[in-house]
């Protein structure tokens, strides 16, 4: 290959690259436009949603530099989130101090919980993605049985307020308020665009700013340059002397616990659990949130992280509106962008197999 | 003899032996408290003619080399447009019934030849692209029911309508069709003779399938590809095939599902529909590179015999409906053994 003909291919792909966010932002723009929406009201709307959806994202970019893929299994790390939020509430943890309670108490359990996935990854490399999905649906069962048969029976859980009337298992929803906004409101400003008061979470951003600046300088850690390496080819980097198991293990670990943070993060932000389903779409809403930007299944970086969140839940207020003004229902809007997930999905699945492919036959 | 014992222990696989006991257990714990265990067993035989055939699509695409089909749900939704365009044009019974499935297979015949092709070109991953791909046409299609120009009043909503319901009744058209013809009932148990044999005739029909021309040559290229070039066989064709096949049968699959059920359902119905499918044929045997008749005959049995008891006879020792979250359990749990042992087979 000539030098001018792997800079067109750089070119090429560089606009292909792109060319997923900018069908997305188009898309977006198009809805605005469609449903009349004002700057006022998707700022205020969006300041919340990325607060509170970002570190779920971040939590996938680990696994993906160490060649494992979208970790599907962040769902996993959601659950431990949701058992620390029940357990802290019950004990009547409250404001910031509880929230942080519920966050050191998600740790050990998210480390418990990557463990056992990382060990399982191990055990089916090759299929983490396939196999992370159906440990999600696993885990739920799991989950389930712990919650609403466990509780109250088997472990002592008595609060009339969080447990059925039977006496045993959670209620559908528990209510967080005592925890709800502990991090939003611990300095928040408050800006009044176009009449509208918009609540800018501080505190929120610094810690997703954290987050970014915490993976930003893994990257360059020693455990971060073999994670690379790994993810560029686990077998040259299993010669060249990298643990390649137990990295992979750290991987997973982290990612788990980062999404448990995270799925706290956003509880606090919604202030109530929806005990038996809260979880169930993170995975695929964090990420075809990431890949919105045009990242991949090997590649990804902190600011496709952010953009796609952006751009991600953009979609998601705009597309009730639009297919309401467009067809007279939200309910068309609310398929559109569940079916945009979907396929968004599917789409990178596809390229990242297609060009796994094409390298193996050259 | 301990040896040999062992031996079939590991033949069997410790989940399915697991599982095996568990229907066991279930079965005695209602003999004990006195249920009605004809009741069961009848609820058990219905749910197996229901399930059975889209359990059996999910074959071709194992013997074909596409591991297991998480895709399936495209085939089914083929058979749902086949479904809906009967009941729209008002033709009922067996009538019904065919048309149904004539269109579905009309429409899954291209659908399964492309969704080949795409699993042509990313090989390796064809279980994740299956799974996100019938994710994605599931929600395509629940926009599709939204917005088809379907006018039938009994199908579209009652105010505005716009815009087929979530589901559908087939009283007036074709429910139970195959369940009623040759119904018999012994020792109180009801036997629903016709959708029976129309999962054992589609079992037959594929064991047949599979011993001719074209089904060797499927099978080959699967479990050699390079041997089969060498002979002449081309894998991206048969894979295709094996493809095809697998889509045409969940669409016909479906149509049996809803006839016995009583109920066409739309939207977001179909998106989880492969995993029990895919949990029966490995708890019958199947691995994710080798099935057989006898894996999808057996494997739908036992886990639909649990899903039909398991609710009934765990209300009686236990409050609360246990049975939902140990599907979850059970069904993962086997598609998970199989995902983590799929290197370990000779292929």
């Amino acid at each position: 290959m000539t030098a001018s003909e792997k800079r067109g291919r750089g070119v090429g792909s560089a606009i292909a690259g792109q060319a997923v966010p900018i069908l997305f932002a188009v898309l977006c723009l198009f809805g605005i436009w469609v449903a009349k929406i004002t700057p006022a009201f998707l700022l205020g709307e969006l300041s919340a949603r990325v607060g509170r959806n970002s570190v779920l994202v971040l939590s996938l970019l680990l696994p993906i530099l160490a060649g494992l893929g979208l970790n599907f299994g962040i769902v996993i790390g959601a659950m431990a989130g949701q058992l620390a939020a029940v357990l802290i509430v019950h004990w009547g943890g409250k404001g910031i101090l509880g929230f942080s309670e519920a966050w050191l108490l998600a740790t050990p359990l998210a480390v418990l919980f990557g463990l056992v996935t990382g060990l399982l990854f191990n055990k089916a490399k090759g299929r983490e993605m396939v196999t992370g999905l159906i440990a999600g649906f696993f885990a739920n069962g799991v989950y389930q049985l712990l919650v609403l048969f466990a509780f109250g029976s088997l472990i002592p859980f008595h609060d009339p307020g969080m447990v059925l009337p039977q006496g045993y298992g959670l209620r559908n929803t528990v209510d967080l308020t005592t925890i709800q906004y502990a991090v939003d409101n611990l300095v928040a400003l408050r800006v009044t665009l176009e009449g509208v008061v918009t609540r800018i979470p501080i505190i929120t951003y610094v810690v997703v700013l954290a987050f970014c600046a915490f993976n930003l300088m893994f990257f360059r850690t020693k455990l971060g340059q073999q994670l690379r390496a790994m993810g560029q080819d686990p077998h040259v980097a299993a010669i060249a002397g990298i643990p390649v198991d137990r990295n992979r293990l750290i991987a997973t670990i982290l990612s788990t616990v980062f999404a448990s943070w995270g799925q706290l993060l956003f509880l606090q932000n919604i202030g109530t659990l929806n005990t038996y389903s809260s979880h169930e779409q993170v995975g695929m809403f964090a990420i075809a949130a990431l890949l919105v930007s045009g990242a991949t299944v090997t590649r990804a970086t902190v600011g496709q992280a952010i953009l796609g969140t952006i751009l991600f839940h953009t979609l998601f207020i705009v597309s009730p509106l639009a297919g309401k003004a467009l067809a007279g229902d939200a309910q068309i809007g609310e398929y559109f962008r569940v079916f945009v997930a979907y396929a968004v999905i599917t789409v990178a699945l596809v390229l990242h197999a297609w060009q796994i492919a094409r390298a193996e036959r050259e | 003899m301990i040896d040999r014992l062992l031996g079939m222990v590991r033949e069997m696989g410790v989940p399915r032996l697991l599982i095996a006991g568990f229907v066991v257990l279930l079965f005695a714990t209602a003999v004990a408290t006195h249920m009605d265990i004809a009741a069961l067993v009848t609820d058990s035989i219905v749910r197996v003619a229901r399930n059975g055939v889209l359990v059996l699509a999910l074959l071709p695409a194992i013997q074909g080399g596409l591991g297991l089909n998480f895709g399936l749900p495209l085939g089914v939704i083929c058979g749902l447009v086949g479904c809906v365009i009967a009941l729209n044009a008002g033709i009922a019974g067996v009538a019904g019934l065919l048309v149904a499935s004539g269109i579905g297979v009309a429409l899954a015949v291209p659908a399964g030849a492309g969704y080949g092709w795409l699993l042509n070109r990313t090989r390796g991953q064809e279980m994740m692209v299956g799974t996100y791909l019938g994710f994605a046409a599931v929600s395509g299609m629940s926009i599709f029911w939204l917005l088809a120009p379907f006018t039938n009043p009994t199908l579209v909503w009652a105010i505005g309508g716009k815009g087929l319901r979530t589901t559908l009744s087939l009283g007036d058209s074709f429910a139970k069709v195959l369940d009623h013809w040759l119904q018999f009932t012994v020792l109180g148990v009801t036997i629903p003779t016709g959708a029976l044999l129309a999962f054992l005739a589609m079992c037959a029909l594929v064991w047949w399938f599979f011993r001719t021309r074209m089904g060797i040559t499927i099978t080959a290229a699967r479990s050699n590809p390079r041997f089969a070039r060498a002979a002449g066989i081309s894998d991206t064709r048969t894979r295709v095939q094996a493809s095809v096949l697998s889509t045409v049968l969940a669409a016909i699959g479906i149509v049996i599902y809803s006839q016995s059920y009583g109920f066409v359902q739309l939207y977001t119905a179909p998106l989880l529909m492969a995993f029990p499918a895919i949990a029966c044929i490995l708890i019958g045997g199947a691995s994710v590179t080798r099935a057989t008749v006898a894996h999808v005959i057996i494997g739908t049995f036992l886990f639909q015999s649990i899903l039909t008891t398991a609710l009934p006879v765990t209300s009686q020792v236990i409050e609360g409906d246990i049975s939902e979250t140990a599907r979850l359990i059970i069904q993962n749990g086997m598609i998970l053994y199989a995902l983590t042992r799929m290197g370990k087979e000779s292929a």
